[in-house]
């Protein structure tokens, strides 16, 4: 039987994953900037209010402060939008947090294009590549409701600077809670196939996969793989998707420089050069209007993933 | 403060100024001036105020102490020394491929360093988040942090003040090398960051002014600092090269090494001084 869809945005996801981790870990403490009613943290602000940190609009403090009870024995959740945190905040992480290699996890809201009205300021499409830049720093962008909430909880197991990225838009779930298993580092086959890989992260997973079920039922024989770890990258994944179907396309809501495309490109290059066609931002600024509309604008949606899984299988 | 106790420390301070010069000497680079400017907070920081111990550097209740400054690393590092945190003749190795003396303090590498520092403004926000895991934990330990003036022309600095003040971090010192200069000028030519009594005062801190040379009026603060129910910040006025006649007040002393002839001349100078204190 299929597992019942949530419809939920990640950060809500995340919001719920810290109070269940506070529950049994005392160290965990919870930072925001002044933004915690839309990076969810609010839901542990409530919760657990003595260990609830709200620094004001003050990111680069915010980071700098989280460093400092880490370096003091608690296990500091930095939060705000991808843009501030990963950008504003971009030396607080490297100097501050990498370099000493402290156990910050910073969380970053609203990334992307589905951030919606809000417009360019606040789209961040360059976080990935930021944070993918800093030696030690892992990349999580987990994909739906369950996923998050397992990588929020393996993000705080794990003792070391973590970047977690959060999605403003609700969307709806397609693991099964029953059976799924996150593995740090690893990235997960939704659909075994011959003919080309297709590889997704974040909210882009679900409409690679509606794209790939569909060409499976015209008979093509598509692989589909989430990446949720974009750092350290599954390189034995991504190989073999390269050397058994020769065909690669990446999909994110990230610009196409830096981020999941270049991951994957930095592995085929070096280990089974093969064709990588990367569907992303294509290296300009996002602009105001309805997250859905724009994910269809800006190509990051089921029916143009299929036109080009068509394209380059025609090729 | 005795006489004797006094002298003691000026015989510390002394050597933590020669620390200093063999350090940058030998590294060839490293920045002098402000390192002498706050030889003698250091030393009285670690050999009179602080709450520590050199053989467990890593002890819970620990006071802390950030290097915010964190370029004035090579007088530091001869204090840790002089404590016992390690041996004297690391600091001939400073700045050496494979050293444990970084240029720039780093925690991972260097017993006694409670916070990598270096890019200025951050390490009071670290210090920050010290404070509030004390009081978070209802432990009593103190956490200090040494700015230097020009510093303070970093917004980050006075977000840190602003939270500092908000969350009441009275278990916070925050100490200010007012050297007066900084790499292109005057801090008042080239950021104008004074006041800094009133700034601070204005973001919920007690403040005092005091001679940072003068061990009498560093016990005087420090201990106005532990009576505060306030964050605390000691704004100290210093002489950037103190103790190298040379070097005095002169800004090309900031990121410098001395060569060979004028190492000679400020070793000569401060072992000088060191035969007159040890008498």
């Amino acid at each position: 039987m299929m597992a019942q869809t949530i419809t939920k945005a990640t950060r809500e996801s995340f919001g719920e994953a810290l109070c269940e981790m506070a529950q049994s870990d005392p160290d965990i403490v919870v930072l925001d900037a002044d933004l915690s009613a839309a990076t969810k943290t609010s839901i542990f602000a409530k919760e657990y209010p003595e260990r609830f940190v709200n620094c004001g609009i003050a990111e680069a403090n915010m980071i700098g402060v989280a460093a400092g009870l880490a370096a003091a024995g608690k296990k500091p959740v930095a939060a705000s939008f991808a843009m501030f945190a990963t950008g504003r905040a971009f030396e607080q992480i490297r100097n501050s947090v990498a370099y000493p290699e402290l156990n910050v996890k910073i969380a970053g809201s609203h990334a992307g294009i589905s951030t919606g009205e809000d417009g360019a300021t606040h789209q961040c499409i360059e976080d990935i590549a930021i944070m993918r830049a800093i030696p030690g720093m892992v990349v999580l962008n987990p994909a739906d409701h369950w996923e998050m909430k397992e990588a929020t909880k393996a993000a705080l197991r794990y003792r070391g600077p973590v970047y977690i990225r959060l999605g403003r838009l609700a969307v709806d779930s397609f693991n099964d809670p029953e059976t799924y298993h996150f593995e740090w580092g690893k990235g997960i086959t939704l659909n075994e196939g011959s003919d080309i890989t297709v590889i997704a992260t974040g909210l882009c997973v679900l409409e690679a996969k509606k794209a790939v079920e569909e060409l499976l039922k015209e008979g093509y024989s598509v692989r589909l793989i989430n990446i949720h770890t974009i750092k350290p990258i599954d390189r034995e994944i991504i190989i073999k998707a390269a050397k058994e179907t020769g065909r690669i396309i990446t999909v994110e809501e990230h610009n196409v420089i830096g981020g999941l495309a270049d991951a994957v490109c930095e592995v085929t290059s070096s280990e089974c050069p093969v064709p990588v066609r990367r569907i992303g931002v294509y290296d300009r600024f996002g602009y105001s209007g309805p997250a859905k509309e724009l994910l269809d604008i800006f190509g990051l949606t089921a029916p143009n993933i299929k036109k080009v899984i068509l394209e380059e299988l025609k090729k | 403060m005795t006489h004797t106790d006094k002298k003691a420390l000026e015989i510390l301070a002394l050597k933590a100024r020669m620390g200093a010069i063999i350090g940058t000497f030998n590294a060839k680079s490293g920045h002098p001036g402000g390192s002498l400017s706050a030889a003698d907070v250091f030393t009285y920081l670690y050999f009179k105020e602080m709450n520590i111990d050199p053989s467990n550097p890593s002890w819970e209740d620990r006071d802390r102490f950030v290097l915010s400054k964190g370029h004035c690393c090579p007088s530091l590092y001869a204090v840790l020394a002089l404590k016992g945190y390690f041996d004297w003749s690391e600091l001939e190795k400073l700045r050496h491929v494979g050293a444990m003396l970084q240029g720039h303090p780093d925690m991972k590498g260097t017993p006694g360093i409670d916070m990598s520092s270096g890019s200025l403004g951050q390490g009071v926000s670290a210090a920050c988040g010290m404070a509030l895991a004390a009081k978070m934990d209802h432990k009593d330990y103190r956490v200090y942090t040494v700015l230097g003036d020009g510093e303070c022309e970093e917004g980050e600095v006075w977000e840190a003040a602003m939270f500092a003040g908000h969350k009441n971090l009275s278990n916070l010192t925050v100490i200010v090398d007012c050297n007066g200069l900084q790499i292109d000028g005057t801090t008042e030519e080239v950021g104008g960051v004074e006041p800094l009594d009133t700034k601070f005062e204005s973001f919920g801190f007690d403040t005092v002014k005091i001679d940072g040379h003068d061990f009498d009026q560093l016990e005087g603060a420090f201990s106005k600092a532990r009576a505060s129910e306030k964050p605390f910040a000691i704004l100290m006025k210093t002489v950037k090269g103190k103790g190298v006649s040379f070097m005095e007040g002169q800004v090309s002393w900031h990121g410098k090494a001395t060569n060979a002839e004028e190492y000679k001349e400020a070793m000569a100078e401060l072992e000088g001084k060191l035969r007159d204190l040890e008498g």
